[in-house]
C-alpha cells in the first residue's frame, strides 16, 4: 500500500506546482502587456499612445478601424497637423486636422480650429456650446504613424462583448492547459 | 508539444511578425525618396475686404495655385493632403496660420496641377490688423502612407500684401 500513497502524493505535489507555474505565466503575460502600454505612454508623452479611428470623418486618409500612433511633444501645434482632442461634455476623443492657428505673442498660448478632411464644415458645431477655439489642454496628442485595419479587433470586441469573453476564455484555457 | 494549438500559435505568431516587419520596411523605404516639389501661388484678385460687425477683418481672395508634387509619391503613399495657408504676425499674435484652400491628391497623375480658385475657408483675422498687412502664403503637404510614418513639409512664398483700405 505504501507505493500507492507515495504516487498519489507525487501527483498532488506535481499538480500544485503546475498550477502555480501556469498562474505565474498568466501573470507574466498580463504584466508585460501593461508594461509595454505604460512604457509607450512614457515615451510618447500621450495618455493614450494608440487610438482607433471610429468615424469616417477623415476618409479617405483614415478609415474606421485604422489605428494611429500619437505623440505629444512640447513643440507648438501648427496648421495641418492631425490632432486628437477631447471636447468638454464628450466622452470619445476626436481625430481631426488643424486648419487655423493663432498663437499669442505674450503667453504663447494657442487657439486652434480643426476640421475633418471628409467633413464639409469646420468643427465648431462639435465643440462645446459657445466654444470657438480649441486650446492646448484639449489636445491629447498628434498623429505621427498609421496602421490600417488593426483597430477592427477592438471595434468588434467593444461592439460584440460576447466575442471578447469567448476570446479571453479560450486564451485563458489555453494558457492554463498548455504544458510545455 | 506538437499539438494543433501549439502549431497554430506558432504559425500565427510568425505571420504577424513577418507582417509587422514588412510594414516597418515599407515605412522605412519612404526615407530613400528625396522629393523635389515645386509650387507657385499668385493672388489674382481681392474680391472683397471688410471689417465684420464684431470687429474682425475678413478678406476674400482669388488664387492661382500651380504645383508639381509628383516626386512626393512613393509606393507606400496612399494620398497627399495639401493646403495653402496665409501666415502672418500681428501685435496680439506671434503667429497666425489661416488655411485658405485644401485638396486631397489621390494619385501621382493628379499631382501636377494648376487651379484657379477663391478661398475655400474664410480668411478672418483675430482682430482688425489686416490692412496693408504683409503675409506669407505657404503650401503645406502631408504625405499619408499606406502604413507607417506620416511625412509633412511646406514651401513658403513670401512678399504678399493686403490693400490699405477696405473695399
Amino acid at each position: 500500500m505504501g507505493w500507492i500513497g507515495e504516487s498519489i502524493e507525487s501527483i498532488k505535489s506535481l499538480q500544485i506546482r503546475q498550477v502555480l507555474t501556469q498562474g505565474v505565466s498568466l501573470g507574466m503575460i498580463v504584466t508585460s502587456a501593461l508594461i509595454i502600454w505604460k512604457a509607450l505612454m512614457c515615451i510618447t508623452g500621450s495618455e493614450s499612445p494608440v487610438v482607433v479611428v471610429l468615424s469616417g470623418s477623415m476618409e479617405p486618409g483614415f478609415k474606421r478601424g485604422d489605428i494611429l500612433f500619437l505623440h505629444m511633444s512640447k513643440d507648438p501645434i501648427r496648421a495641418g497637423e492631425i490632432v486628437v482632442f477631447n471636447v468638454d461634455g464628450r466622452e470619445i476623443p476626436i481625430v481631426h486636422r488643424v486648419i487655423k492657428v493663432h498663437e499669442r505673442q505674450d503667453t504663447g498660448e494657442v487657439e486652434v480650429l480643426t476640421k475633418g478632411d471628409n467633413n464639409y464644415g469646420d468643427d465648431r458645431l462639435l465643440y462645446a456650446q459657445g466654444q470657438l477655439w480649441l486650446k492646448r489642454q484639449h489636445i491629447m496628442g498628434r498623429a505621427v504613424g498609421f496602421l490600417p485595419y488593426v483597430g477592427w479587433v477592438t471595434i468588434i470586441m467593444t461592439e460584440k462583448p460576447i466575442i471578447k469573453y469567448i476570446l479571453i476564455g479560450a486564451l485563458g484555457l489555453l494558457v492554463i492547459t498548455s504544458k510545455d | 508539444m506538437h499539438s494543433f494549438g501549439y502549431r497554430a500559435n506558432a504559425l500565427l505568431t510568425f505571420a504577424v511578425t513577418i507582417l509587422a516587419l514588412m510594414c516597418a520596411i515599407a515605412s522605412l523605404s519612404d526615407n530613400l525618396n528625396t522629393p523635389s516639389p515645386s509650387a507657385q501661388i499668385e493672388i489674382l484678385n481681392i474680391n472683397w475686404f471688410q471689417k465684420q460687425p464684431h470687429g474682425n477683418d475678413e478678406v476674400s481672395l482669388t488664387l492661382n495655385i500651380t504645383a508639381d508634387l509628383q516626386s512626393l509619391f512613393t509606393w507606400n503613399t496612399k494620398q497627399l493632403f495639401i493646403f495653402v495657408a496665409a501666415e502672418y504676425e500681428t501685435p496680439k499674435n506671434a503667429l497666425n496660420q489661416v488655411s485658405l484652400w485644401d485638396a486631397i491628391i489621390p494619385a501621382k497623375e493628379f499631382a501636377k496641377f494648376s487651379i484657379h480658385t477663391s478661398n475655400k475657408y474664410r480668411f478672418i483675422d483675430q482682430g482688425h490688423n489686416l490692412r496693408s498687412k504683409e503675409f506669407n502664403l505657404t503650401l503645406h503637404w502631408h504625405v499619408m502612407p499606406k502604413t507607417g510614418k506620416m511625412f509633412a513639409n511646406k514651401i513658403v512664398m513670401s512678399g504678399y500684401r493686403l490693400p490699405e483700405d477696405y473695399r
